[in-house]
């Protein structure tokens, strides 16, 4: 069972950035994994008392604050408008409602899952994760690193024109994705995100004159058996590596196909 | 360490340990109808509502609700004999351990969602497991009451 | 009828619903000791040494039991009548431990916290053994589960545990090689089912503590409160007279509870330590120290004429006990028995043959269907297969085969239906699912197939010959009666349906009985809600105690009125003569007599039956499921299941349908995502509800059942079963539907996107 020794909310940032700095301390978030865990826990660092539980739209962009649960995602109107639906079709067979109050954007990208819906999404969009200490970083760059000391603060979506779709692979419907995909069109190129493979989402993109648009059937069959050959893929208790693989193709081409339908 | 809330109205202080989880909090206060059916947040049979929205007890430290208001159906009894009288009338409560947590979340919906259609309501109570209805009576239950109170309506 | 056949309210469904503190957890005395389990890290080991001297020195620590402290004498878990034909396998700590969960300590503290910080300290030592787990290798495998002298098999069912056998046998009827020899058409296919797990919300937990007799009060989440006495009485090595077994509320069992899983540990540490102690396993422990489903390989071979009649079934069920054999040699028989018998039109033979075997995984138990869930998927789908290889409707191949009201059925002891409405429950599904045009699949405007697959089942009511229904029934002041039983409503309304029955005889308002039930010292002995047994046998034990209250309230009406009670009647309200006259009394009222038989009487107010059946009648179902595939991903979701059951008389249609209900989605889960795999130490992988996936509301579709009612004549209310029969259709019906799709079969439980997938591309290869 978790043990934890000390609980604090705190009152400032670097409140929170100093007592993270020791190992057995942790910053809580919806608590969902660390609950199942039998760590030991130092100190429990709450950051609900900081005002970042609201998102923002701005002209340009969207500013998601790290305590923001995936039911206010789910239920934001901009943010949904911007991605036709794709954030809310990311996070709604995620448990369930009660889950879904309390499980935070900030743990989900933090914990770089493997099979994260909310990491697919959000990659296949122009997003940065806000670091307290080492400021603004792509999120793709981010989830390629290490987990760190560091305290995200905010998940910045910059408003690029964007279509995009999202879809997954789930056996029973609530259950954890075999498959995730999220695929979308900004500035000329297709990205097509692929996560839980059961390795964490990774992006891959059209190359210069891939995709004309002139026959979009086949240019999405291409394109998702293009970005299945790219990507590697595992076995798991959900599926093995070679029917991943195999629907991969599909999902993105799908994925796609739904994307280009709001052109 | 003292934590000082709301439970069902009534304020509270009480003695509390970091690590002591909401749920165990509110059972040891005497709300007995908050049960625990897994380890993983995937039963939602310990649903509670802390300032209204309905979350999982067994994950939430009981110190993050200090100065917060928590519901359970204790707090919750007219509903709940309201509602639950058309789960009842479909013999749907069945062995009623889910009972609490899937009322507590289907009043959730209600005040969220005054007429949801039958895919919005199968959404909205999916964390909500039951092994002994097969959801189908708890359906019907909640489409009588629905009917029920739009009838009401209608009258007054 | 007035009350039976009426959709009453449960007795207790008020308090359900207001979330009332009815169960075994929330009625825990403060001080009640935590009471905690050190599992076995392995699949097959012998303890060299354990050490709790450090884990003691934990503040709170109350007591630390190892195999060096409790009783020698082999015991079972199972709730069964004796002599148990499941074998005296367990103690209640071994030295050995056989599978990855097993018991090594028992630890008791004063709180959760202390008990898990020395359930951390204890020192084991493992001498770490080979383990046996693959169950078709367990056979005569070199490596035995139970190699002890003091194994006890008390019933003769071929067990031999130096074989790792824990039951065998073959049964038949017929000469099935010559009639397959001459047949136009034989299929011959393997079938695979998995270890699923019951997962009632509640999991399991009991309650101990000593009483003012000195006696050991057992509070505990069990469908068989007789049967746990002696369970523990066995297990503690004391007498049964020293035990009281109480269940309150139960929050679902499924069969689960008809095994003691928790019972022995707090009772053993409050017999030890005289205080109170609890015990609730958590959901982990449930799913990987519990008492699941018998994983079961069929083989079956099927003759049949070009014509589609069915000749001859042979069925061999290899079935996995794990490391004890509780409901091992029991469960089964239901795999053929409850199986073969549903194509007995011109069946001319049948053979039936079985092991039993022991390996190193969580041992099995009882789980709703109890081996027939099992047998019925592997004849329900090599019947489907026959009716595809013969290109024939399987509904219409099925009418011209199936078991009809008056036949004798040799696969089924030989018992006649007596009541038997399969072949209307079968033409009705049909016409709701509209089976005509929906048969065999179409494909639809998203790019999707939708098809349909049938499957039908049958069960038992009681276990004949063996197990006991009980009732009391007691008139009090104002005319209300008290009803008392030692069956276990485990949310399965119960409760309510006998005093349904109770007022129907009794001739007053159902809000005229009150229900207590179960607790040993003062229900009269049922051997417990399981085998579908409790509507049915109860059932006929309460109106046989009705009759009899009946008898002796007309008696007391005849004494005040002095006249004989043959010239009176009771109507419910009154007793009265038969032929008034005048100056006299002529009626007295329910309420005086009530009065008067406790002042100066000497006749009985309070009866009690008990009675057993010598037969077992079956229930009967058809299933209908209406699937949508995607081919390209394999995804499958349920759109809609038909369901109609013959269960006699539904003695409250409402309970009898949410049964059903509920028992179609657990066959659903069964079918499509209740998984069991192992890890490399033989730990079960899917230990919990984030890995093993039972269906959301989401995962079930729309169910609709009807019934079809028939008249069971050795029935009070012509009432079979319903609580097993309705988990049965699904997987088969299921597995059909795939087949019907995409021309894939799938033979191994349970049905996933992949293993679609890959049947299409091995067919389009």
């Amino acid at each position: 069972m978790l043990q934890i020794k000390q609980y604090v909310k705190v009152t400032s940032l670097d409140e929170a950035y100093e007592l993270n700095q020791k190992k057995n301390n942790v910053i809580i978030g919806g608590m969902h994994w660390l609950k199942m865990s039998s760590k030991s826990v130092g100190t429990a660092i709450d950051l609900s008392g900081l005002g970042l539980d609201e998102i923002v739209e701005t002209d340009d962009a969207f500013e998601i604050g790290c305590m923001v649960s995936l039911r206010q995602l789910e239920k934001h109107e901009g943010l949904n408008y911007y991605t036709s639906g794709a954030v809310r079709d990311a996070v709604k067979d995620i448990v369930g409602i009660q889950f879904r109050n309390t499980a935070t954007i900030g743990g989900s990208i933090f914990g770089r899952y493997g099979f994260s819906d909310v990491l697919t999404v959000f990659m296949a969009m122009d997003t940065y994760v806000v670091c307290h200490k080492a400021g603004e970083i792509s999120l793709r760059e981010y989830a390629g690193k290490k987990a760190d000391r560091d305290i995200i603060v905010k998940i910045v979506v910059r408003k690029r024109p964007v279509q995009m779709a999202y879809v997954a692979q789930r056996h029973a419907r609530t259950d954890f994705p075999t498959l995730t995909c999220a695929v979308s069109y900004m500035d000329g190129t297709w990205n097509a995100v692929v996560g839980a493979r059961p390795l964490k989402a990774e992006i891959v993109s059209s190359d210069k004159n891939m995709i004309s648009g002139e026959d979009p059937v086949t240019e999405a069959e291409d394109f998702g058996a293009y970005v299945a050959g790219k990507l590697t893929f595992g076995s798991n208790m959900r599926g093995s590596a070679e029917y991943r693989k195999q629907i991969a193709a599909v999902l993105v081409r799908r994925a796609m196909l739904a994307a280009g339908k709001d052109a | 360490m003292e934590l000082k809330f709301i439970l069902n109205g009534k304020k509270i202080v009480t003695e509390i340990e970091a690590d002591s989880l909401l749920i165990d909090v509110v059972r040891d206060l005497g709300c007995l109808s908050v049960k625990r059916g897994c380890e993983s947040s995937n039963c939602g049979l310990c649903t509670v509502f802390v300032n209204e929205k309905p979350v999982l007890s067994c994950s939430v430290l009981a110190a993050r609700v200090e100065g917060q208001n928590v519901t359970t159906l204790e707090g919750l009894q007219e509903e709940a004999a309201d509602f639950g009288a058309f789960i009842a009338d479909q013999g749907a409560e069945q062995c009623g351990f889910c009972n609490p947590g899937f009322i507590m979340n289907a009043i959730a919906m209600f005040r969220e969602n005054p007429h949801p259609d039958d895919e919005e309501i199968l959404a909205y109570l999916s964390g909500n497991l039951c092994r002994c209805s097969g959801y189908e009576g708890q359906l019907r239950g909640i489409k009588a009451y629905l009917e029920f109170k739009d009838s009401q309506k209608g009258e007054a | 009828m007035r009350v039976v056949n009426k959709p009453l309210r449960k007795k207790d469904a008020m308090a359900l619903v207001t979330g009332k503190p009815v169960y075994t957890g929330d009625l825990v005395g403060e001080n009640a000791l935590v009471v905690k389990i050190l599992h076995s890290p392995h699949a097959n080991a012998m303890i060299e040494d354990i050490n709790t001297s450090i884990a003691m020195k934990v503040p709170g620590i109350e007591a630390i039991y190892t195999y060096k402290d409790v009783p020698q004498k082999r015991f079972t878990m199972a709730g069964q009548t004796y002599p148990e034909p499941s074998p005296y396998d367990r103690l209640i700590l071994d030295q050995h431990v056989r599978f990855n969960g097993d018991a090594v300590a028992i630890v008791a503290g004063e709180n959760e916290k202390a008990v898990d910080k020395a359930l951390k300290l204890i020192k084991v030592k493992y001498e770490v053994l080979p383990a046996v787990d693959d169950f078709r290798t367990a056979l005569d495998n070199p490596v035995l589960v139970h190699p002890e002298e003091n194994w006890i098999a008390n019933c003769p069912v071929g067990a031999d545990n130096k074989r790792n056998l824990c039951a065998q046998e073959v049964d038949g009827n017929g000469d099935i090689d010559g009639v397959l020899a001459d047949c136009d058409i034989v299929l011959e296919r393997t079938y695979h089912t998995k270890a699923n797990s019951q997962t009632p919300m509640e999991t399991f937990r009991t309650y101990t503590y000593m009483d003012t007799y000195g006696r050991l009060n057992v509070l505990s989440s069990t469908q068989i409160v007789f049967h746990i006495r002696r369970i523990l009485g066995n297990a503690l090595d004391i007498p049964k007279s020293k035990i009281r077994v109480v269940k309150p509320r139960i929050g679902g069992g499924f069969g689960a509870k008809q095994t003691s899983v928790t019972e022995v540990f707090p009772a053993f540490v409050t017999w030890k330590t005289g205080k109170p102690a609890y015990m609730e396993f958590d959901r982990k422990e449930t799913q990987t120290a519990g008492s699941p489903r018998h994983e079961m390989e069929m083989h079956v071979r099927i003759g049949a004429m070009k014509d589609g009649r069915i000749r001859g079934i042979d069925l061999h069920t290899l079935s996995n006990t794990g490391a004890y054999g509780e409901h091992g040699p029991t469960t089964v028989g239901l795999s053929g028995h409850k199986s073969i018998p549903l194509y007995n039109k011109y069946q001319e033979a049948y053979r039936f043959s079985y092991d039993v075997v022991y390996t190193n995984v969580q041992a099995a138990g009882a789980y709703r269907g109890y081996g027939a869930t099992q047998g019925l998927f592997a004849i329900e789908t090599i019947v489907n297969e026959l009716a595809a290889e013969l290109q024939m409707d399987p509904v219409a191949l099925r009418e011209m085969n199936i078991v009809r009201e008056g036949d004798i059925m040799p696969a089924y002891y030989g018992e006649q239906t007596n009541a038997c409405a399969l072949d209307r429950c079968l033409t009705e599904t049909a016409k709701r699912m509209n089976w005509k045009e929906k048969y065999p699949c179409r494909e639809m405007e998203n790019g999707k197939i939708r098809s349909v697959g049938v499957a039908m089942a049958m069960q038992g009511s009681s276990i004949s010959n063996c197990d006991i229904g009980g009732a009391t029934i007691k008139l009090n002041d104002d005319g209300f009666y008290a009803l008392t039983i030692g069956a276990a409503d485990m949310g399965t309304g119960c409760d309510t349906v006998l005093a349904q029955m109770a007022a129907e005889v009794m001739e007053c308002d159902y809000d005229d009985i009150i229900v207590y039930g179960a607790d040993t010292d003062s229900s009269p002995y049922d051997s417990g809600s399981y085998a579908s047994s409790t509507t049915y046998l109860t059932g006929n034990a309460v109106a046989k105690a009705c009759m009899q209250l009946r008898e002796s309230i007309q008696k007391i009406g005849a004494s005040i009125m002095g006249c004989d009670v043959e010239d009176t009647e009771f109507d419910g309200k009154k007793v009265y003569r038969m032929e008034l006259e005048e100056g006299v009394v002529n009626e007295v009222s329910l309420i005086d007599i009530a009065t008067a038989s406790m002042v100066n009487n000497n006749y009985e107010t309070q009866f009690t039956a008990t009675l057993s059946s010598p037969v077992s009648p079956p229930p009967f179902m058809a299933g209908m499921a209406e699937v949508e595939i995607d081919k390209e991903t394999g995804t499958i979701r349920v759109i809609n299941y038909e369901a109609t059951v013959d269960c006699g008389t539904p003695v409250n249609p409402n309970l009898a349908r949410v049964q059903t209900e509920g028992g179609i989605a657990q066959g659903i889960g069964m079918a499509l995502y209740e998984n069991i795999t192992y890890g490399k130490h033989g730990e079960i992988l899917e230990n919990s509800f984030m890995q093993y996936k039972i269906p959301t509301r989401q995962d079930v579709g729309r169910i609709n059942v009807e019934f079809e009612a028939s008249y069971e004549p050795s029935s009070a209310f012509g009432a079979k079963s319903i609580g097993e029969v309705v988990i049965n259709t699904p997987p088969p019906a299921i597995v059909h539907a795939v087949y019907n799709a995409t021309g894939v079969w799938i033979r191994e439980l349970p049905v996933t996107p992949e293993k679609i997938l890959n049947g299409i591309k091995e067919k389009q290869s």
